[in-house]
């Protein structure tokens, strides 16, 4: 009774998880369940943050060994913070993506961690980059991660339209988190979303009871 | 020659009364000893131009290039003493690489002269080391940043610029650029403009012949570092020599002595 082989061999605590970021118009939402446990039998947090703010206008979220992800977007978000500093302006969410994926690529034996980086940057706008276990960079206009994900490829692949409005696609990542919290065993808690547009950063949390209900019996 | 150090200057690691490096000095010195180059940005790239002097009828055309290419989109040409110029060169290349390494983009301009300046500098505090013996001139375009033009010099400073000379025409060369209005310029225009203040500069007496290296980069190039094109530079070269009622049948007089050399 397998979850997903990126979860069987961690050990300690592990964020079996369900995590997301979709580009809309004028911004992107991430966002992320909040339960983590222990080889899939325990729930040892029922609301842990897994978006990582790494900048101002720019957040990750993190999938794999909790502790691993932790370290990781710790050194990272020190990287790019002095970076900026040395830019003397904002940087690219590509930046801080490459950032991680190096930190991945070159640690690659010892680490077990993915993660999602989204955000908003002055030159291209709203932009969203998986960084996959082995340290691969790939940019996408949305992208799922995490155990629960592979309940809702359909439903994503389905439902994304690009350009959406702030609400629609609010509506889109609440629905597709609903959907894997409420058939993954490991992905539960709240919901927690997070809208990066150049104006700000808002944090949308939606506990359990108030998420959408899908024919549930 | 103006000033003697008397006893401050035999390292770079010694002030001088009056608060003065003489070694960082003399290395500028040694800029001015080698011919002229300069760089010109306009509203959409940025035009390099050197006055590379030719010491012996034997060198071969194209060879000995005083123009480099730090990364795709960056350029840089040198003065002074070219060993050091070409060390340099090679610390610029892998300062842009390891930003894309690390980084995933381009390196902005800015930044990148600032490393290579601090480096430059870093060789100004020490006894055991020498300053380089060179200035150079970066330049780059980007989409988004548009054109950008920097200049280093062997103090380890380096300010931007909208055109910037080096060598021993500089000033002869900034006053002719002062003239132009780059801002509104394109490149096509202005390799006009290099190509004809090059041979303004350059002294017929005491140098001879000389070969026009010509390089953009820009719109035009669509953001990449490239000489430029012969036919281009050929009507640059045109277009120069008859603003100046240069004589167009280059006579080769027999000396040709070779001089010691190091500067470009």
């Amino acid at each position: 009774m397998e979850i997903d082989f990126m979860d069987s061999q961690i050990k300690g605590v592990s964020t079996g998880t369900t995590i997301l970021a979709v580009t809309f118009n004028g911004g992107v939402i991430i966002g992320s369940d909040s339960r983590a446990s222990i080889g899939g039998y325990y729930v040892s947090s029922k609301t842990i943050n897994k978006l990582i703010q790494v900048h101002d206008r720019i957040f990750c979220c993190i999938a794999g060994s909790l502790a691993d992800a932790q370290a990781v977007t710790k050194a990272a978000k020190f990287q790019i913070s002095f970076h900026s500093i040395q830019m003397e302006s904002p940087p690219l969410v590509k930046a801080a993506a490459s950032v991680l994926k190096e930190l991945c690529y070159n640690n690659k034996e010892e680490l077990q961690a993915g993660f999602i980086t989204a955000g908003w940057d002055r030159k291209k706008g709203p932009q969203v980059y998986t960084v996959a276990l082995g340290g691969m960079l790939l940019s996408q206009p949305f992208t799922i991660g995490g155990s629960g994900s592979t309940y809702i490829y359909g439903y994503a692949d389905a439902k994304y339209k690009p350009d959406m409005s702030r609400e629609e696609c609010l509506q889109f990542a609440t629905n597709a988190l609903a959907l894997a919290m409420g058939r993954d065993n490991v992905s539960g808690g709240v919901a927690h979303l997070v809208v990066i547009t150049e104006e700000g950063v808002e944090h949308v949390v939606i506990p359990g009871d108030k998420l959408p209900k899908f024919h549930d019996e | 020659m103006s000033s003697i150090g008397t006893g401050y200057d035999l390292s770079a690691s010694t002030f001088s009364p009056d608060g003065r490096v003489f070694q960082v000095e003399y290395a500028m010195k040694a800029v001015e000893n080698s011919s002229t180059a300069i760089g010109i940005r306009c509203k959409d790239g940025v035009v390099f131009g050197v006055e590379k002097l030719i010491l012996s009828k034997l060198y071969e055309q194209g060879s000995n290039k005083r123009i480099f290419n730090v990364d795709r989109h960056v350029g840089m040409a040198v003065a002074g003493l070219l060993a050091d110029a070409r060390s340099l060169s090679e610390v610029a290349r892998e300062e842009a690489s390891n930003f894309r390494s690390n980084y995933g983009h381009n390196i902005p301009l800015k930044y990148l002269s600032e490393r290579v300046a601090m480096y430059v500098h870093a060789y100004t505090l020490y006894s055991a080391v020498r300053p380089f013996g060179c200035s150079f001139i970066l330049g780059s375009y980007d989409q988004d940043d548009g054109p950008q033009l920097y200049m280093v010099d062997p103090s380890g400073i380096s300010f931007g610029y909208w055109g910037c000379a080096i060598g021993k025409a500089k000033q002869a060369a900034k006053t002719e650029i002062e003239k132009l209005q780059m801002k509104d310029m394109t490149c096509r225009e202005l390799v006009k403009e290099v190509a004809k203040i090059i041979y303004i500069v350059h002294d017929e007496v005491k140098d001879k012949a000389f070969e026009l290296e010509l390089s953009w980069v820009g719109e035009v190039t669509n953001g990449k570092h490239e000489l430029v094109p012969k036919d281009i530079r050929v009507e640059a070269e045109k277009y120069a020599k008859v603003s100046l009622n240069f004589k167009t049948d280059s006579t080769t007089d027999q000396g040709g002595f070779p001089m010691p050399c190091k500067q470009g």
